[in-house]
C-alpha cells in the first residue's frame, strides 16, 4: 500500500488534575504575584496514553478495541486534533472528520436547515459545498419533513441522525468513528454501515473505535488492542479479538475467584439457617452444625487446573476438602448448580445416587466431575453441602461459588444439547465459518 | 497580532455564520424579536435619564443638554463592551462540547460574542442618529464614528480572549468580573461629562482606555466637533497591546482548554 494515512510514533498523553484546594491557592497567588502562567502547575498527572506507535495505511479500516479507560477515546481525540499529544509525533494526512459526538454544536433554537449549514462549515466545508450536499444530507437523515423545525423539537434519534448525516457528508480522507453506530434504529444503523462500507470501497481511511467485537472483526483490516494506555496487540482482526477475549476471560476469572474465598472465610461458623426466604428466593449463605466441615472448594478443569471461566463442552471437576470433628457414619455429599437468577440447572447427591455411607473420619477429599458440560454463556452459582440422610445439614454452602461460561455462539436458555441443522433442497444457507471456542486452558491463572 | 488576525480571517465564514446564528437564536420566540436590540439600550437610557433628571436633578452636569441624547452616545458602546465581556467569560464553558468533541478553533467563540453584540449595537445606531439629527446635532464629525469603534473592537476582542480563557481555569472570575464591570461602568464617562471631572479621579479616568473611546463618541456625535485625537490614539495603542496579550495568553492556554472545560 502507498504512504500511510496516519503515522503515530511514541504517542503519549498525560492529563493533569488540579486539586480544588490548590486551585484556590493558585488563583490567589496568581493575582498577588502576577505569575499566572507559571503557577498553572498540575498537582497530579494521569497517563491516558503511554508510548503508542502504529501506522494506518491509506485505505485501511483500522479498528481499536479495549476496555473502558484503556485510552481509546483519548487516542481518537489526538487523531482528530482536538487535543495535542504530550509526547511523541503524529501525522495525519488529509481532511479528517470525527464522528465522536454527533450533533455537537447544534443550536437548539434554530432550524435543522440552519444547523446543517453551520455544522457543515464547522466541519470544514465551504458555504457552496454545504449547499451542494444539503439535499443529500437531509435525505440521508430522513428528515425532509422536519428540516425547518427548530432542533430542540427533534427526538434524540433525529438529532443523532442529522449529526451523522452532516459528518459523513463532509467527505473526509480520514474518518474517525467512536462508538456512534449504536444510534438510531436497526434500519438507520444498517444505512450507516452501508455508508461506511462505501467509504471503504472508495479507498478512504477509517479508524473505528468500538466495543462491538463482531463489528470490528467483520469490518476492519487491522485491529489495535489498547490496554491501560499501551498497545497490547496489533494485527489481524480475528487473532487480536481472540487474544482480547481470552484476556477478558482471565479478568473475569480473577473477579470470580476472589469473592468465593472471601465469602466462605468471612462467614461466622454457625450462621443461622438462611433457608429460602418468605418470597422463596434464592439466598446465598452458609449454615449447618459443622460436625463435618467443608474447608475448601476448588473448581478445576480437565487438567486439574483451578479455573472459574469455561467454554461449553469442557469438563468441570468440583473438589471438596472436608474435615470431620468425630467419625460419622451418616453423611451425604451434595451439589447443585444454579443460574444467576436461581434456576436449578442440575442437582445431585450421593444419597440420591444410592451410595451408602459407611464412615468419614479426619480430613478427606471428595470430587465430582461433570463431563462435557454444555451450558450456554452466563454466570452460574454452585451449592455444595454435607448433610445427614434426613437432610440435617453439617455444612451447607449455598451459592458461595460462581463460575462463568463464555461462548462465541450467543444461543439462549441454560443447556446446549449437541445439535445439528439439516436442510432440504430449495433452502440455501451459507454455513457459518467454523470457529473453535476460545481455548482458556492455556491462559487461565495468569493475572491480567 | 497579524498572525492572529490572519487566523480570524481564515475562520471568517465560521464566525459569520455563528454570529448569524446567535442573532437569530437570541430573540427567537420573543414577540418583539429584533426590536429588543434597540429597546434594551433605550430602556436603560431612559432609566438613567429619569434618575438623573428627577431623582438626583442636581448631580448631573448642566453642560450636556439634552441629557438623554448625551446618554445615548455613551450607553450604546458601553452596553456592547459590557455584554461582550460578560458573555465571553462564560462562552468557552458553555461551548465545552464543541471544544472537547469537535476540532473547533476555540478562539472563534469569544470573537463571535463580541461581533454579535457589535451587530446589536449597530442595529440601534440608526435610532440614535435619528434622534441626534432631530435635535440638529449631527455634523460631519459623525463620519469619524468608525474610528473609536475600531479601537473599541480591538480592545474588547483582546479582553474577551483573556477572560474567556482564564475563566476556564478560574471559574471564580465570572462572578468577580460582573462586579468589576459594574465598577468600570461608574469609572467611565457614560453618565457624566468627562470635562466636568477634576482632580485625582480625572487621572483615573485618563488611565481608562474606554474613557477616551467614549469621549470620542460623545464629541463626534453629540458635540459635533472632535479634538480628542491624542487620547483616542493612545487608547488605540493600548488596545492593540491588550489584543496581543489576549492572543498570546489564549494561545498559551489553548491546549489546556479542551481538558479543563
Amino acid at each position: 500500500m502507498a504512504s500511510p494515512a496516519i503515522t503515530a510514533h511514541g504517542l503519549a498523553k498525560v492529563y493533569r488534575r488540579f486539586l480544588h484546594q490548590n486551585q484556590f491557592k493558585t488563583l490567589k497567588s496568581a493575582l498577588l504575584t502576577g505569575s499566572l502562567l507559571s503557577d498553572l502547575r498540575p498537582d497530579q498527572t494521569f497517563t491516558a496514553l503511554d508510548g503508542v506507535s502504529f501506522e494506518v495505511p491509506r485505505g485501511c479500516t483500522f479498528g481499536v478495541i479495549g476496555e473502558n479507560g484503556s485510552g481509546k477515546s483519548t487516542l481518537l481525540k489526538l487523531l482528530a486534533g482536538i487535543t495535542k499529544p504530550t509526547r511523541g509525533s503524529l501525522q495525519v494526512h488529509g481532511r479528517v472528520s470525527a464522528l465522536i459526538e454527533l450533533g455537537a454544536g447544534f443550536h437548539p433554537e434554530i432550524s435543522g436547515r440552519e444547523n446543517v449549514s453551520i455544522n457543515g462549515i464547522m466541519l470544514g466545508l465551504t458555504k457552496r459545498e454545504v449547499e451542494q450536499r444539503f439535499d443529500e444530507i437531509v435525505a440521508f437523515a430522513e428528515l425532509e419533513r422536519f428540516i425547518d423545525a427548530p432542533v430542540k423539537t427533534y427526538s434524540s434519534g433525529m438529532y443523532m441522525r442529522l449529526g451523522f448525516a452532516v459528518a459523513i457528508h463532509v467527505d473526509p480522507e480520514v474518518l474517525l468513528i467512536d462508538e456512534v453506530l449504536a444510534v438510531g434504529d436497526e434500519a438507520f444503523t444498517r444505512k450507516c454501515l452501508d455508508k461506511i462500507g462505501e467509504f471503504r470501497r472508495r479507498g478512504k481511511t477509517i479508524v473505528l473505535v468500538s466495543h462491538s467485537l463482531g463489528l470490528v472483526e467483520k469490518m476492519c483490516d487491522e485491529l489495535l488492542w489498547m490496554r491501560q494506555g499501551r498497545k497490547a496487540d496489533q494485527g489481524d482482526p480475528k487473532r487480536v479479538v481472540d487474544a482480547y477475549l481470552t484476556y477478558v476471560a482471565g479478568g473475569e476469572e480473577a473477579l470470580l475467584r476472589q469473592p468465593v474465598q472471601a465469602d466462605a472465610a468471612a462467614l461466622p461458623p454457625k450462621t443461622a439457617p438462611g433457608e429460602a426466604g418468605p418470597d422463596g428466593g434464592y439466598r446465598e449463605g452458609r449454615w449447618g452444625s459443622r460436625a463435618v466441615e467443608i474447608t475448601r472448594v476448588r473448581l478445576c478443569d480437565a487438567r486439574g487446573r483451578e479455573r472459574h471461566v469455561y467454554v461449553p463442552g469442557e469438563s468441570l471437576k468440583i473438589e471438596l476438602d472436608v474435615r470431620a470433628e468425630r467419625p460419622v457414619d451418616d453423611f451425604v455429599f451434595g451439589l447443585g448448580l444454579f443460574t444467576a437468577d436461581g434456576v436449578s440447572v442440575y442437582g445431585t447427591n450421593t444419597h440420591l445416587e444410592e451410595w451408602r455411607a459407611r464412615r468419614l473420619e479426619g480430613t478427606a477429599r471428595v470430587a465430582l466431575t461433570l463431563r462435557d458440560l454444555r451450558l450456554v454463556e452466563g454466570t452460574y452459582l454452585l451449592d455444595v453441602a454435607v448433610h445427614q440422610k434426613d437432610g440435617t445439614p453439617y455444612d451447607y454452602h449455598r451459592g458461595l461459588y460462581s463460575l462463568r461460561f463464555k461462548s462465541r455462539v450467543k444461543d439462549v436458555g441454560v443447556y446446549r444439547p449437541e445439535h445439528g441443522w439439516s436442510f432440504s433442497g430449495g433452502i440455501e444457507l451459507e454455513p457459518p465459518v467454523p470457529r473453535p471456542e476460545l481455548d482458556l486452558s492455556e491462559e487461565s491463572g495468569t493475572e491480567p | 497580532m497579524l498572525q492572529q488576525l490572519a487566523t480570524l480571517f481564515r475562520y471568517r465564514l465560521l464566525i459569520q455564520s455563528l454570529v448569524g446564528r446567535e442573532l437569530k437564536a437570541r430573540y427567537r420566540g420573543s414577540v418583539l424579536g429584533f426590536l429588543w436590540s434597540f429597546i434594551n439600550p433605550l430602556l436603560l437610557m431612559l432609566t438613567y435619564g429619569l434618575v438623573f433628571t428627577y431623582v438626583f436633578p442636581g448631580v448631573r452636569s448642566k453642560t450636556v443638554e439634552p441629557y438623554f441624547l448625551f446618554l445615548f452616545c455613551g450607553i450604546l458602546p458601553w452596553t456592547w463592551f459590557q455584554a461582550s465581556i460578560a458573555e465571553a467569560s462564560g462562552v468557552l464553558i458553555a461551548g465545552g462540547n464543541l471544544i472537547k468533541k469537535v476540532l473547533f478553533p476555540a478562539e472563534v467563540l469569544p470573537v463571535v460574542t463580541v461581533f454579535s453584540n457589535l451587530i446589536h449595537m449597530l442595529l440601534a445606531v440608526p435610532v440614535m442618529l435619528f434622534f441626534l439629527a432631530l435635535a440638529g446635532r449631527l455634523t460631519w464629525s459623525a463620519l469619524l464614528f468608525p474610528l473609536p469603534l475600531a479601537v473599541q473592537l480591538v480592545f474588547t476582542l483582546g479582553l474577551a480572549l483573556i477572560f474567556s480563557a482564564l475563566t476556564v481555569h478560574f471559574r471564580d472570575l465570572r462572578d468577580i468580573l460582573s462586579h468589576v464591570l459594574h465598577l468600570w461602568f461608574w469609572g467611565s464617562p457614560v453618565l457624566y461629562f468627562y470635562g466636568d471631572i477634576q482632580g485625582s479621579f480625572r487621572t483615573l479616568l485618563r488611565l481608562n482606555p474606554l474613557s477616551h473611546v467614549l469621549v470620542s463618541y460623545q464629541q463626534m456625535l453629540f458635540a459635533g466637533s472632535f479634538d480628542h485625537w491624542r487620547g483616542l490614539a493612545l487608547a488605540g495603542i493600548v488596545s492593540c497591546a491588550v489584543f496581543v496579550l489576549g492572543a498570546f495568553l489564549f494561545e498559551r492556554l489553548r491546549d489546556t482548554l479542551a481538558e479543563e472545560v
